[in-house]
């Protein structure tokens, strides 16, 4: 080609590398939300199996048979509390209080744990009223959708005790605010699966 | 088997000695086979003390060329086996007519075409598409590294943990007989109710894993860790096909996740989603594996593409012609390859407006595929064309998915298609665009970096035979079934009656053999290369007079990649580096900053092995204490903060030092 078989003028000493250290921009968030929206995914094709499947009752119990809206209603006030609780625990952490940080953390665990409780008591009820997820199409896509969620939040638990015993150990360090940041990202990522759920599953399944 | 009684133990789960196919003399010859071979291998490895060897530079190495060397490694391995399966089905099929009914029984014949599948997607085409985009995109981009080196080690092992239980399922069990995709309701448990579609469930389940992480990581490396001046017009263009392939990896991979659960909840916990009972609806199952599946291909076929648009340039010793419409084609295919899953069953019975919406969707695809051919062809005109290897791929590529690209848009008309659907002419079609574009792509890739990867080239004779070999027999094999498919004759079977038909599957037996000629001469061409490496060698670091970054650095490149990180001013960077003189530094080296070797990842799939057969037999406590082992381990490296560490500036200053010397005296 001749576009370059004379170096234009001033261009002979162009510099091709850079003689100081080059760091790269650190990409742990955008990765995490990456994944978050791949895992998104795995919620939206559950959200359109129970889209599919959700009326299939198979002469079984509908939404309305079995849903106990009150019960959602705490359990969804619970996971709502926990992130803002969780965004309390970042405030403290930006202020550099290691202390209240793990006790907000810790409070967003137990709102959590009672999230869970409450889906385990449901499920468990559901399954003795024989309403389990053999049932029908419906109930097989209900409790896939609402289990997965409920699996995630499970994780999300077990993730943030190990974080808090990181950051006793080693404190706010880079590596420790960086996971701070994934969790929190992760667990109103489930907030905001949940509302779908709630509005999905629940409100919309006790509709006629 | 159904005639075998499904009990269950509380450890063993299903596995029983009956498992073991003592009964299919193929199969016991196979095992016997494979067990001399690893016997060799392992024996080999011991003898002369390469395990410590293996282990710290390989297993344990978050280097992305290794890893990517080891996905080519894994690919070509598995090509064999997938290989060995196509040929049992020509063969099978070119003698079963009438009277003969051939050598195989459709118990064994309905796993091996299963297996073909499934091995020459996943585990074939995959791992080394992925593989020369670890290799390759680092080091076009002027990075040192991937985003996340321990997870693309972890991404690898978990690959090979689905290869491997693919592999078990030979000789443990059966695999899947129900074809690539698994459609239930003959996947469901009523009627494939022995251990083959656990295997295929979860040895995909784990490799998915990693295609996924890997998928993230490459897509994060190109966001983030571009050289400073490559802007996104600037980067090369297999770049841009990878970027796009990792974004259809992050947001099709998910989908394919989500229905193997589903489906394997029906299997395991009775669920009713895709049943034939209970509500269920198969075809949600259909339709959900193929929102997964059409971005599939454009997975594999993108960075073929990209591979191309590299080769095509350096061999032509012109820039590519129309670059920013490559760009946006390629992101045009990105966006249309998810409006398009419907056209694989317009026979569901949609009706005419959603058949006409795909069949109109499919057509527009071959727009901007179209516009690429005409890139690389326009790039070509007036170029000074070298027919070296990687270019003869090329041309062959050129004309072939041409074809392949035709009859795909002639099934893109619902009607048409309802008088082709599942008929061989759809195995010629897509074998025409996979062989012709993904395959031809790959062996045009390898054969192209080779030399970097290694230091020298590929021998060139023994690369002609391979090219010829295979581009005249992919003709011979599938040409023979584009008529058998006009003819009405479907996929899948096992024996046929029509003694009319059978010279058209004889002369594809014919086509098969002659590909078998091309992988045995591929292979015949690494081992000639090696033995005639010094011949071969390359010591400038640039031996096709390339154009983008990767050749601007010593081949095989230093840990490290580049001792200075580049600085872009061009598209066609290196090139540019070139025609303005560009001199080597040879002084005033820095400390680099690598991230350290891992155990994590290999000891982390190779528990996921242990809980993936536990999964498939229902051993179920080994299968809740590896997933328990699973999560330790993986909290266990989360406390381990020291990933990294620095290349003293001496080490650099030698390693420089030593090219300088090469360089010299080499002149």
């Amino acid at each position: 080609m001749s576009e370059y078989s004379a170096p234009l003028p001033g261009e002979a000493g162009r510099q091709f590398y850079l003689t100081e250290e080059h760091h790269a921009k650190n990409g742990t968030l955008l990765g995490f939300w990456v994944y978050l929206m791949s895992d998104c995914l795995i919620f939206a094709c559950l959200f359109a199996t129970y889209g599919v499947l959700g009326r299939n009752y198979d002469g079984g119990p509908t939404g309305a048979d079995l849903f106990e809206l009150p019960l959602v209603a705490l359990n969804t006030s619970l996971l709502l509390l926990s992130s803002i609780t969780y965004g309390f625990a970042l405030l403290q952490g930006r202020k550099g209080r290691v202390g209240s940080l793990l006790g907000w953390l810790a409070i967003t665990g137990l709102l959590g744990a009672g999230f869970l409780g409450l889906e385990i008591y449901e499920f468990a009820h559901l399954i003795a009223e024989g309403a389990g997820p053999q049932r029908s199409a419906f109930l097989s896509s209900f409790f896939t959708l609402v289990g997965t969620h409920g699996l995630h939040v499970t994780f999300g638990i077990v993730w943030l005790v190990v974080l808090m015993v990181q950051i006793r150990m080693h404190g706010l360090i880079v590596a420790n605010k960086r996971r701070l940041m994934c969790l929190s990202m992760f667990w109103h990522f489930l907030d905001v699966v949940w509302i779908g759920v709630f509005t999905v599953v629940y409100l919309m399944g006790v509709l006629p | 088997m159904p005639d075998h009684p499904v009990t269950e133990s509380l450890l063993f789960g299903r596995l029983t000695w009956d498992a073991i196919p003592l009964h299919e003399p193929i199969l016991v010859v196979t095992f016997i086979g494979v067990a001399l071979g690893a016997a060799a291998v392992l024996g080999a490895i011991t003898y002369f003390r390469l395990w410590g060897y293996l282990w710290r530079e390989w297993f344990t190495s978050i280097d992305h060329k290794k890893i990517g060397i080891m996905y080519v490694v894994l690919g070509l391995i598995m090509l064999l086996r997938g290989f060995a399966d196509a040929l049992m089905m020509r063969t099978q099929q070119a003698i079963a007519f009438g009277e003969s009914a051939g050598y195989l029984p459709p118990h064994h014949y309905d796993q091996i075409f299963t297996a073909h599948g499934v091995i020459m997607i996943f585990f074939v085409a995959m791992p080394l598409v992925t593989g020369l985009m670890n290799y390759v995109v680092p080091l076009q981009i002027g990075a040192r590294d991937v985003a996340f080196p321990f997870l693309n080690n972890f991404s690898f092992w978990m690959t090979v943990v689905g290869a491997v239980l693919v592999m078990m399922s030979l000789f443990v069990g059966e695999f899947a007989r129900t074809g690539w995709l698994a459609y239930p309701p003959l996947s469901g448990i009523l009627n494939s109710p022995d251990v083959g579609v656990d295997y295929y469930i979860w040895a995909l389940q784990i490799a998915g894993v990693g295609t996924l992480l890997s998928g993230v990581n490459l897509l994060v490396t190109i966001v983030k860790m571009r050289a400073p001046g490559m802007t996104m017009m600037r980067m090369p263009i297999f770049t841009w096909t990878a970027l796009c392939t990792n974004v259809l990896i992050v947001v099709s991979f998910p989908v394919l996740t989500a229905t193997l659960a589903l489906l394997g909840l029906d299997r395991y916990l009775g669920t009713n989603f895709f049943t034939a009972d209970g509500g269920g609806n198969a075809m949600m199952y259909v339709n959900l594996i193929w929102i997964w599946g059409h971005p599939e291909v454009y997975i594999l076929v993108l960075p073929a593409f990209g591979i191309f648009s590299e080769i095509v340039p350096t061999f032509c010793r012109k820039r590519l012609f129309g670059y920013a419409s490559m760009v946006y084609a390629t992101v045009v295919i990105t966006v249309l390859s998810y409006l398009v899953w419907l056209h694989h069953f317009f026979t569901m019975g949609s009706g005419a407006s959603v058949n006409s919406f795909f069949g109109i969707t499919t057509m527009i695809i071959s727009i901007p595929t179209g516009a690429k051919v005409f890139n690389w062809l326009f790039t070509m005109f007036r170029g000074r064309i070298r027919f070296e290897v990687p270019m003869l791929w090329t041309m062959g590529f050129m004309v072939t998915f041409v074809i392949g690209g035709m009859t795909g848009v002639l099934l893109a008309v619902p009607p048409a298609d309802f008088a082709l659907h599942n008929s061989l002419f759809l195995i010629a079609h897509f074998h025409n665009v996979i062989i012709g574009g993904v395959v031809f792509g790959l062996f045009a890739g390898i054969t192209y970096w080779f030399p970097k990867a290694f230091g020298y080239r590929l021998d060139p004779f023994w690369g002609k035979w391979s090219f010829w070999l295979w581009l005249v027999g992919f003709y011979v094999a599938f040409m023979p079934l584009y008529v058998l498919g006009l003819l009405g004759v479907t996929r899948r079977m096992n024996h046929f009656d029509d003694a009319s038909l059978q010279i058209w599957f004889q002369i594809a037996a014919v086509g098969a053999l002659l590909i078998a000629g091309g992988i045995a001469c591929f292979l015949i061409q690494l081992f000639v290369s090696f033995k005639r490496r010094e011949a071969l060698r390359d010591h400038t670091g640039d031996p096709w007079g390339a154009r983008t970054l990767e050749w601007s650095t010593s081949s095989p490149p230093p840990a490290y990649n580049f001792a200075f990180t580049p600085r872009v001013h061009d598209r066609d960077a290196w090139w540019q580096m070139k025609q303005l003189g560009y001199a080597r530094p040879q002084a005033g080296f820095i400390p680099i900053h690598m991230p350290a070797n891992t155990w994590a990842g290999i000891v982390l799939a190779g528990i996921s092995m242990v809980m993936g057969f536990a999964l498939i037999w229902r051993m179920w406590p080994l299968a809740i204490l590896s997933f328990v082992a699973v999560v330790a381990v993986a909290i266990f490296h989360t406390f381990n903060y020291h990933r990294d560490y620095y290349v003293p500036a001496d080490d650099v200053a030698r390693c420089e030092a030593d090219r300088t010397r090469l360089l010299a005296s080499h002149v």
